[in-house]
């Protein structure tokens, strides 16, 4: 931005900022430096208009609270003014240790637009009189990333506005529309989710930020919706992707010094001459006979015969298909 | 500590930079134009361009009395005049966001030092906000808080650590001493960064694979050449020289590719051809057993051969 043109800006805001009655473009035009121009020379004028669109635009994009109203009953032509309620940040009285972590949590950001928000936001709160110790640590740092998905889809559900897009699960062929109205975001072990209202569907439904495809869509007017009181929605992705019970017990037998990755998790270790005895947990025996194939030759299942016979299955299975990968 | 990537400025920084410089100063009268140049982040040039730039605005009039005015006292200035541009602006739907969804992930990082602060400075964040956030956002990280805390005390206190770690690409579990650097959550996991005096190199370890922890009676030192990982691309980021392997996969087993780094997808009727890098090929070997039936190795073919043989092996267990 030229100098001419932020001088111009800042003289905007402070005299918007003082004047208690709205201001019309004209007696803006007037009494801010910068837009001296012959109101009666049509080109001229429609110079003057264009500027004062581009800077109202530029504070707005800002964040300027710049409302628009008449003066008075009689006047016809809009006016402007600047609410300094509106304005300013209010008193946010941060103890250094607090002022401490908010300084850390703006530079945990991996995401470009979220990186440079956080950055303004903590410039803010310095402007205001808080001093930020930039060598402060946790001694844990978290990096803080969401998905493309993530900004469109919090800003849908603070203006309860129905969203539209494409969602992408692995085991379906082709990606489906989804509507949703959308509540909130949650981050479930690391993974962001949005959980909301499934108009197709007509229910209650989390999904994936990571497998939305392309842009989310806003459709529709905002507080179109009114989200349920007190919605927990982290039960609702926790219900969706929870633990499992681990009640199945099985034993195996692993060659000495072999499939570490087992007996970590070994409930008893029994040596033995041709290996050690292990007594495994497990939750769903197809997904724990899948683990124990990927050991090969270095376990044996003793029990349970369920899982035994699984495991079976699943060698002759690959085998059978890697005799025939291997003679291609 | 490394520190987010800026945008390039635009016109819009610099006017807020102006905006917010004044209630800056009007809160530390008579700081060095140096010392606020480096707070601020910008040269002392710039901010002395700036501060002569404000001088020139104000309220209408414009004349003395009207136009914003400061005091400078060898390098030290003084706002004396702010014409009404005492505080700075709101934050927006988005700076409100960015700063409780990070101080949301700190809060619920386990293993974190001084929670209390943090919980103060989001509730304090969240209620100037207001409805700008608007959006209800909850965090839960997984986690084993008790050891990453222990962890996150012994680099405080910089010491050296022997640990027992379990390898998964190499299904083995070792002893070792490191030289701890730094503890980073990513993607719900805990690392420890450090460097491996075993490998002599930077390693991250996975803090659930940390199996015995012991403290040792000698100080952290990693060498000057120890560098942190830049983890920008996430931890895994396979380079070149990785063996690539091609598997003909089944609808069973496509979740890898959310979860792997893929070089291709490829569908192939019903079945997808997915290449991928690995560290090496006994783990690619213990990931296809693994997959079961809803994988088959295309390529490389000595990779087929080693699952062949191991599928074998392990078959004539039973027989």
């Amino acid at each position: 931005m030229s100098r001419p043109r932020t001088e111009r800006l800042v003289n905007l805001v402070t005299c918007l900022l003082s004047t208690r009655r709205s201001l019309t473009a004209a007696q803006i035009a007037a009494t801010v430096p910068g837009y001296e121009h012959d109101p009666d020379d049509p080109r001229d004028h429609e110079a003057f208009q264009r500027k004062f669109e581009r800077d109202k635009a530029e504070l707005r994009e800002l964040g300027v609270p710049l409302s628009t109203g008449t003066a008075s009953a009689f006047d016809v032509e809009p006016g402007y003014r600047i609410d300094a309620r509106e304005y300013a940040l209010p008193d946010i009285p941060l103890e250094p240790d607090e002022a401490a972590a908010v300084g850390i949590a703006a530079r945990l950001w991996r995401h470009a637009g979220l990186a440079a928000a956080a950055s303004s936001g903590l410039a803010k709160l310095r402007a205001s009189g808080i001093d930020v110790d930039p060598h402060a640590t946790l001694g844990v740092e978290p990096v803080v990333t969401v998905d493309p998905a993530f900004v469109p889809l919090t800003a849908a559900a603070r203006d309860r506005r129905v969203v539209a897009f494409d969602y992408r699960v692995p085991e379906k062929d082709a990606p489906t529309s989804r509507r949703l109205q959308p509540w909130g975001a949650v981050c479930w072990r690391g993974r962001w989710y949005v959980v909301g209202h499934d108009l197709d569907r007509e229910a209650t439904r989390c999904f994936r930020l990571s497998r939305i495809v392309g842009a989310v869509k806003a459709t529709g007017k905002p507080g179109a919706y009114e989200p349920p009181a007190n919605v927990d929605l982290i039960s609702h992705v926790a219900r969706w992707s929870g633990p499992l019970e681990h009640n199945g017990r099985a034993t195996v037998l692993a060659r000495p010094g072999r499939a570490a990755g087992l007996r970590r998790w070994a409930k008893e270790t029994t040596p033995g001459p041709d290996g050690d005895r292990l007594v495994l947990a497990y939750a769903d025996a197809e997904g724990f006979a899948g683990h124990l194939v990927g050991y090969g030759a270095d376990v044996r299942v003793i029990d349970p015969p369920e899982v035994r016979e699984m495991v079976i299955q699943r060698l002759k299975e690959i085998a059978t298909r890697h005799e025939v990968a291997a003679h291609l | 500590m490394t520190s987010p990537t800026r945008p390039p400025r635009t016109s819009a920084d610099r006017l807020a930079r102006l905006l917010h410089l004044v209630p800056y100063l009007l809160a530390r009268p008579g700081i060095q134009v140096t010392e606020a140049a480096a707070d601020l982040g910008v040269t002392e040039k710039q901010l002395r361009e700036d501060l002569e730039l404000l001088w020139v605005c104000g309220l209408p009039g414009y004349g003395p009395g009207d136009l914003i005015d400061m005091a400078f006292d060898g390098d030290r200035v003084t706002i004396t005049y702010d014409a009404g541009i005492d505080r700075p602006l709101r934050l927006t739907p988005d700076e409100a966001l960015a700063l409780v969804v990070a101080l949301r992930m700190l809060a619920e990082t386990p293993g974190m030092a001084n929670r209390d602060a943090i919980e103060r400075a989001l509730a304090k964040i969240e209620s100037a906000s207001g409805d700008r956030i608007g959006a209800p956002l909850e965090v839960r990280l997984p986690g084993t808080a008790d050891r990453l805390a222990r962890i996150r005390d012994a680099v405080e206190r910089q010491r050296a650590l022997r640990t027992t770690y379990y390898t998964a690409t190499r299904d083995e579990t070792t002893e070792r001493v490191v030289d701890p650097m730094r503890v980073l959550m990513v993607g719900g996991r805990g690392y420890l960064e450090a460097w491996c005096r075993r490998a002599e190199a930077v390693r991250l370890f996975r803090v659930d694979r940390i199996d015995a922890l012991d403290e040792l009676d000698e100080p952290s030192q990693p060498p000057a050449e120890a560098q942190p990982h830049d983890i920008s691309d996430g931890i895994f980021q396979p380079g070149p020289e990785l063996p690539l392997v091609t598997l003909r996969i089944g609808r069973g087993a496509r979740w890898i590719t959310e979860y792997y780094p893929c070089e291709s997808v490829r569908a192939d009727g019903e079945e997808w051809l997915v290449s991928l890098r690995v560290s090496d090929l006994p783990w690619a070997r213990r990931f296809v057993l693994g997959l079961g039936p809803d994988a088959t190795v295309v390529a490389p073919p000595d990779l087929v051969e080693q699952v062949r043989d191991e599928s074998a092996a392990a078959l004539d267990q039973y027989s």
